[in-house]
């Protein structure tokens, strides 16, 4: 039983609870990096990592925090682990780190580390608010590194950097479409995910606020 | 002056926050269903980038910022690390100071934002201004105004937006894409009509 709940709560916020298809969280910070495969890998592994910790130790302080002053301490948290990571980044990955700019530190906010935090850590215990860390974590790679598949493949016809399909500008046969690199084409590349996803598992099809009725059409006339 | 005017036209049209670089997409996307909901969101959004963006810019110049310690014999010190925590601290503090003072001065617009504010602190919109005035290295006058026009894009924004969808409710759309994708296509399609501002130079 405690395996079968472990295992559940890795996995299902990948597909069955994706946070950002289903529960539209961290949108915010990460569109601006998916135009190339290293860039959003690099990205998502400090989400993944910040994410994990930042459960992990929201849970073992979560009787320790009075009420009223939770968010703050939640916050703090987060933001001494996002501090340690751009660190970390900026040692080891220089170019990258500048090519993220500000994103690395807007995982501060990206609401998927709060919303864990305060959703799920506040009420585990820690092995099992690590996992979900982790599976939330992934969860929203899985959807970036989709977005960042598609922008670099068919926006600069390489992936991971290494050319696949050799542009016009250097003696290929590609032409490539430059508005993937553009933000507009992250929008839709996520609008058509999650329609894909939602025909895939069609209970999560959100209602419609408005229904047109069958016999307005016809008796209006 | 001219320089300011440029600044500001290029805050709110050319990088607009919302548009072209995604911020602040969470409250976007989430609160954009009525008009009403959104201007009042809107305006807080403007009110708050106009204050904590100047305070965060004075805190970056006179003490985090390499060798700002200087006054005090401290010309070695590099505090810049502590910059991230520094932010979000001012920006909830902030937020908190404005919907007490809201609160016992101006009640109507206090109970008109209500919900607003508080979510308002981890709104990447005003996260994402204070980094980019920092690795921009704007002046003090130069902040307030950036503050200003970064608040007034996202503001015009998410407004349009929930002028969009209040119509786009009575659609036939196909199930899959009813709600969150068909929204996300919007964006795409406006973000699309603010490129066309990418081009001016200013």
């Amino acid at each position: 039983m405690a395996d079968a709940s472990a295992k559940q709560v890795l996995f299902e916020p990948i597909f069955s609870n994706n946070p950002i298809a289903l529960q539209i969280l961290g949108i915010c910070s990460a569109l601006a990096v998916t135009t190339s495969m290293n860039v959003t890998l690099v990205m998502c592994a400090a989400v993944i990592a910040v994410t994990a910790f930042s459960n992990l130790a929201v849970s073992l302080v979560r009787t320790q925090i009075p009420g009223s002053i939770r968010i703050i301490v939640q916050m703090t948290i987060i933001a001494s682990l996002v501090i340690v990571v751009d660190q970390v980044l900026k040692a080891y990955a220089y170019e990258i780190s500048k090519q993220l700019s500000v994103f690395v530190g807007l995982i501060i906010t990206n609401c998927i580390v709060m919303g864990r935090a305060e959703g799920f850590a506040m009420k585990n215990g820690p092995y099992l608010s690590f996992l979900d860390g982790i599976g939330n974590g992934l969860g929203y790679s899985v959807l970036l590194l989709f977005v960042a598949f598609f922008r670099e493949l068919l926006g600069a016809g390489s992936l991971f950097g290494v050319s696949l399909m050799p542009v016009v500008n250097e003696g290929g046969w590609y032409v490539p479409n430059g508005m993937m690199l553009l933000p507009p084409s992250a929008f839709f590349i996520i609008g058509l995910a999650i329609w894909a996803l939602r025909v895939w598992k069609p209970e999560q099809v959100e209602e419609a606020d408005y229904k047109m009725s069958r016999h307005t059409a016809k008796e209006a006339f | 002056m001219e320089h300011y005017i440029s600044l500001i036209l290029k805050a709110i049209f050319v990088e607009n926050m919302a548009l072209a670089f995604f911020l602040g997409m969470c409250t976007f996307l989430a609160i954009s269903k009525k008009i009403e909901a959104a201007l009042g969101l809107g305006i807080a959004v403007i009110v708050v980038l106009t204050v904590t963006v100047p305070v965060n810019n004075l805190l970056y110049n006179s003490i985090l910022r390499d060798g700002a310690l200087e006054w005090a014999g401290l010309s070695n010190v590099d505090l810049s690390f502590l910059g991230l925590i520094t932010y979000i601290g001012v920006i909830a503090a902030i937020v908190q100071i404005m919907e007490m003072v809201l609160d016992k001065y101006i009640p109507a617009l206090y109970a008109a934002l209500g919900v607003f504010l508080p979510l308002i602190t981890v709104n990447c919109a005003i996260l994402g201004a204070s980094l980019f005035m920092v690795e921009r290295d704007y002046t003090f006058g130069e902040s307030v105004v950036y503050g200003f026009g970064a608040g007034v894009g996202w503001a015009l924004a998410i407004v349009a937006l929930a002028g969009i969808r209040e119509k786009l409710k009575y659609s036939d759309v196909p199930p899959g894409l009813r709600g969150l994708g068909i929204t996300f296509i919007t964006v795409g399609l406006m973000s699309l009509g603010f490129m066309s501002f990418s081009g001016i130079s200013l």
